[in-house]
């Protein structure tokens, strides 16, 4: 079987670029190794409770028709109008450290007056900062990493400001510990602080059907248990995959979001350095059903992120579970017309991958499962209501779970800490997308699968 | 399709990629960019479409035509001439 593109991974981003080629009449394969769709971002149901997997919000907040807005852009290029995802914007989220709360909500303002309140000496800096950001092109800068620390400290001199301003950053982006590259700053300080979050009313489900659905509307063809064991290359050029059942595909190009080693190790080469290129940063998460709403519990925030030290430190921790920062996050809390039919909160804290990946005894993985998730959340009851007493199913999922599901070595939530921004490989026909292309979070995933389409497997 | 066939096929593709442009005032002797918001990804889109509804390929170097209504029209007449018009 020949196709134009063969795209490993139904990810965001291997849909977003499958419905890219398959509308412009390419013949497409999408490849997912599991059950079901989603990657990162999936769902599932267990005990007859519906669960999403990554997603706490969806970034980008656009209204209906702000042509300019990357969520907007994003659904042109799709095909697909506004109402698709039906975008339900937050209530409210905030930044919690010791002594101090910043508010925002997906007016921007809120935040400029909240710093101004907060850290009346810094107003200026923060209003000069901020319109160093507007006016960054991060799209344009063709260099090499700089620091956002460095950055944001030519405008900033507090350094609880400074910290509070990259927790929230660093947590929904951030493949390196504790700084990044200032391209992806300005992004992710855009995508969450002036534009911020939403979540459709049924969850991932509702993007991912839409998506699946105008894929296959388009002509492109999706096979699920369709693990790839090799990618096939002759002279330095890339002409197929071999599939784990042992069938032969052949592609005019690939198009991988496995990730870059995971990539090169399918093509059984070596691209960069595995060690130096595999990241570090994962995460677990206790989900916890409750008997009532957060809301009746006195809790009406969208996206708590916090820290219980001023010194935030984001990287892998020093312990199974990191109880001195996290992120407390209720889908509950969106301007839904009508309350979900499931009360849920979710939190969530870094993790050392190290000692998740070597628990090998299963009734060790369970017990170590169930005291991180009491610890995190006994941790996240100092700062919001206590809703222990209601919970009435829980699940939780760690480093471990995440490399299952995603193929991401060392359960790597945001993947390599180099990016590959060009998309492009040492191999001819053979290009990335997704995560470690570099732009990240749902519609980071989504516009990424749409610029590689478009630079590589459209021209 | 004549060059006024051509013009009305060029408003439908406008009218895809940009849904909530006003397109009824556009001055066919203007940069489509001076007048409306077109990034590099919808310019593209421009390409992919002719190429998707009409076989028509048009190469890179030649995307400096596609700048005006006037001069998109003057580009792809001959290239559109013996094609039947949609409408």
């Amino acid at each position: 079987m020949q196709y134009d593109t063969i795209i490993i991974g139904a990810g965001l981003s291997g849909l977003a670029a499958g419905i890219r080629l398959a509308y412009y009449d390419q013949k497409v394969c999408l490849l997912e190794r599991h059950t079901t769709i989603g990657g990162l971002n999936s769902f599932y149901r267990l005990r007859h409770r519906d669960y999403d997997v990554g997603l706490h919000a969806v970034t980008n907040y656009a209204e209906k028709g702000d042509r300019s807005k990357p969520l907007n852009k994003l659904l042109r290029q799709l095909r697909l109008s506004w109402d698709d995802f039906a975008l339900c914007p937050q209530i409210e989220s905030s930044v919690v450290f010791p002594d101090c709360t910043l508010r925002m909500t997906n007016d921007f303002e809120l935040l400029r007056s909240q710093v101004a309140d907060h850290f009346p000496a810094q107003a200026d800096g923060f209003n000069r900062l901020v319109q160093s950001i507007d006016e960054f092109d991060p799209f344009a800068e063709t260099g090499g990493y700089q620091s956002a620390r460095e950055h944001v400290r030519k405008y900033l001199s507090d350094p609880l400001l400074e910290n509070m301003l990259f927790c929230p950053i660093l947590f929904y982006s951030s493949a390196t510990p504790n700084d990044l590259d200032l391209r992806q700053f300005v992004i992710i300080f855009r995508s969450i602080l002036q534009e911020g979050f939403s979540r459709p009313y049924e969850g991932i489900r509702r993007i991912l059907r839409v998506l699946v659905k105008k894929f296959r509307g388009e002509g492109g063809e999706l096979k699920l248990r369709s693990g790839v064991k090799q990618i096939l290359h002759k002279n330095g050029t890339a002409y197929g995959v071999e599939l784990d059942s042992g069938e032969i595909l052949e592609g005019q190009r690939i198009l991988s979001s496995a990730g870059l080693v995971e990539t090169q190790r399918l093509c059984d080469q070596t691209f960069v350095d595995e060690t130096e290129s595999t990241g570090d940063i994962s995460f677990v998460e206790s989900i916890s059903s409750l008997d009532c709403s957060p809301a009746d519990l006195g809790h009406h925030g969208t996206v708590v992120f916090f820290s219980n030290q001023t010194d935030f430190r984001y990287e892998r921790p020093p312990t199974p579970v990191d109880l001195r920062s996290g992120i407390i996050c209720s889908p509950n809390n969106y301007q839904f017309d009508e309350p979900l039919a499931e009360n849920k909160i979710n939190i969530t804290a870094l993790a050392d991958h190290g000692y998740w990946l070597n628990l090998d005894d299963e009734d060790a993985y369970r017990a170590a499962k169930q005291e991180s998730c009491r610890a995190i959340i006994e941790n996240a009851v100092k700062i919001v209501p206590d809703f222990r007493d209601h919970i009435v199913d829980q699940d939780v999922f760690t480093p471990r779970t995440i490399k299952k599901f995603t193929g991401h070595l060392n359960g790597a939530v945001y993947g390599s800490p180099t990016k590959q921004l060009a998309g492009t490989t040492p191999l001819d026909q053979l290009y990335l997308c997704g995560t470690d292309q570099g732009f990240l979070g749902i519609i980071g995933a989504m516009l990424s699968g749409i610029s590689m389409a478009n630079a590589h497997c459209l021209s | 399709m004549n060059e006024e066939q051509i013009r009305l096929v060029i408003l439908d593709i406008l009218d895809k990629i940009a849904p909530d442009e006003d397109l009824s005032d556009l001055d066919d002797s203007q940069p489509f960019r001076d007048q409306m918001e077109l990034d590099s990804m919808d310019f593209l889109d421009i390409v992919m479409e002719l190429r998707k509804r009409y076989r028509v390929q048009i190469p890179e170097e030649d995307y400096p035509n596609l700048v005006t209504m006037d001069s998109t029209v003057t580009y792809l007449h001959p290239l559109l001439k013996d094609v039947e018009s949609p409408a």
